[in-house]
């Protein structure tokens, strides 16, 4: 296949994630709001919002890093899905997986946060800084038990390619990491909790208490970017959970289903349990999870 | 005639220049400051930090693209958390099953960049007056204003208060006033409709009009405010 093929399949499967993750989103505000007993948003109000955002009359500028804060967050939940497989076997939708494509998905990962950082530290609020210091120490406590995983997941199969991971977790649910490695699922599972930002870890918006945080100054089409990126970004996370884990997507159903289903655990555990303190959380994700992904690792050596 | 003109307004410019070195904030004034490497600069906070440039009026777009905008503006109203009044205890309410907002489109933001509606929920008092001009003025257009309750529309009840304003319309441009004392949160929700109908229409263009007869609305505003501290247009 040529490149320029590949480059329209790859927009195409960039599309189609976006309306996906924005009608996810639509679907789990729904349910929160039906949890609540309310009605709640109809279900194409994220596209609403993004044409009301994109064609506002005027926006306000702070400086180069506030500009690039948005593009910076953007090309994070671009670039997980440029080097993600997302149809195991379809040669249209590997996009530009690659033999370590592994690794450079978990940087980009963390890139588009602390591009968002310093965007939103130009923005001056001081609600930005308070989010964006609560953030990153929260996801530095995030991404100890969720890597301790992945090196579990590395060296049971061998391999830091997504592709051949998926590739060895076909044929029947029984082969899926869920059921292979257990401890490891766990315990990325449960950083998940924390990569989502729903409650109870939802420290960097925390509504009603730093409302917003950081993107408290961004408005206009800056907004509209950060909202196009969340519904990328929620999707393409969990498109990652669900190539390390659940085995894979066959089919663009399959992936639907599944990423939903992952995207559910944390709104489900979100509905349930109110918000921690930056420490309780930071302290938490340093106990059970790393723990556990200590443990993925001793019985994986 | 005319002189007598030129020289009270000569007088009101001298006044407000006074009142704003009396009430300027010392970390916003005129002063002589040392930088690390000892030279010693000079610094103007209010031209320095602040745009001193006007709002400008922001033509709409025209025929069928301005339409679908107008509908998704309409459909996704967000409005900015700001309280006055006894009409803020009647917002909080529509966010519960009973009347719930959401699914009229209407949601609540906690930062005035990204709102686009601003309720005045009730008597509007000096001091407040001056809070809800800078959120307003740093809504991005278009903006809308909901008057909420009789006290925006004639002062009601305390309309001889000798600290509150009788008339919001002299200040920002209202779009969809809600009368009664106090509305209902059904009212409000009709009021959100009506504002709907007028978004969808074209005709919510209070930022435009804002924008074109500033120096009134600046007038208005300077003359009820006393301690004018701040610019005269908060980005």
């Amino acid at each position: 296949m040529d490149l320029l093929t590949r480059v329209l399949f790859t927009l195409l499967g960039l599309f189609i994630i976006l309306n996906w993750g924005l009608l996810m989103n639509a679907i789990m505000g729904k349910l929160t709001a039906r949890v609540g007993r309310r009605i709640g948003i109809r279900w194409y109000q994220p596209w609403i919002n993004l044409v009301k955002l994109y064609s506002n009359r005027n926006s306000i500028n702070h400086g180069v890093m506030f500009q690039l804060g948005p593009v910076f967050r953007l090309l994070g939940g671009l670039g997980i899905i440029l080097f993600m497989p997302l149809i195991y076997g379809s040669e249209f939708f590997s996009n530009f997986s690659f033999a370590g494509d592994l690794v450079v998905i978990l940087y980009i990962k963390f890139f588009g946060m602390l591009g968002m950082a310093l965007g939103a530290g130009e923005g001056g609020h001081p609600y930005s800084a308070i989010g964006v210091s609560r953030g990153l120490s929260q996801v530095t406590a995030v991404e100890l038990p969720f890597a301790l995983a992945i090196i579990a997941l590395a060296v049971q199969y061998n391999t830091l390619s997504l592709s051949e991971m998926v590739a060895a977790q076909q044929g029947g649910v029984l082969n899926w990491t869920l059921f292979t490695n257990p401890v490891a699922t766990l315990a990325a599972l449960l950083s998940m909790l924390g990569i989502f930002m729903h409650s109870p870890f939802d420290l960097v918006k925390a509504p009603n208490e730093i409302p917003i945080g950081p993107p408290t100054e961004y408005h206009s089409s800056y907004l509209g970017v950060l909202r196009t990126n969340a519904a990328i970004l929620h999707v393409a996370e969990a498109v990652l959970f669900m190539n390390l884990f659940f085995g894979g997507a066959t089919s663009w159903g399959i992936l639907i289903i599944k990423t939903f289903l992952i995207y559910f655990i944390s709104v489900l555990v979100g509905v349930v349990f109110p918000r921690f303190r930056v420490e309780q959380s930071v302290s938490w994700f340093l106990k059970v999870p790393l723990i556990i992904g200590i443990i993925a690792i001793i019985l994986i050596l | 005639m005319s002189e007598d003109k030129k020289n009270t307004q000569h007088s009101d410019e001298e006044k407000i220049r006074e009142t704003r070195e009396k009430f300027l904030k010392d970390y916003n004034k005129k002063r002589k400051v040392e930088t690390p490497d000892g030279k010693v600069i000079e610094v103007d906070p209010m031209k320095d930090y602040f745009s001193q440039e006007r709002p400008e009026r922001k033509d709409p777009h025209k025929g069928v693209i301005e339409k679908f905008i107008n509908w998704a503006r309409s459909e996704s109203i967000w409005v900015l958390g700001f309280g006055t009044g006894c009409g803020s205890i009647e917002i909080p309410p529509l966010t519960t099953p009973r009347f719930d907002m959401f699914r009229f489109g209407v949601a609540m933001r906690p930062t005035p960049r990204q709102s686009s509606a601003i309720i005045i929920s009730g008597y509007l008092s000096v001091k407040t007056l001056k809070r809800a001009i800078r959120s307003y003025e740093q809504m991005m257009q278009p903006k809308f204003v909901l008057a909420l309750g009789s006290c925006t529309i004639n002062g009601g009840m305390y309309w001889d208060s000798y600290n509150t304003i009788n008339r919001v319309d002299y200040y920002m441009p209202v779009d969809v006033y809600v009368a009664g004392c106090m509305p209902r949160p059904e009212a409000l929700l009709a009021g959100f409709n009506q504002l709907k109908k007028r978004i969808r229409e074209g005709r919510a263009e209070g930022a435009n009009e804002y924008a074109d007869n500033f120096d009134w609305y600046k007038a208005n505003q300077k003359k009820i405010i006393k301690d004018w501290n701040m610019p005269d247009y908060n980005w």
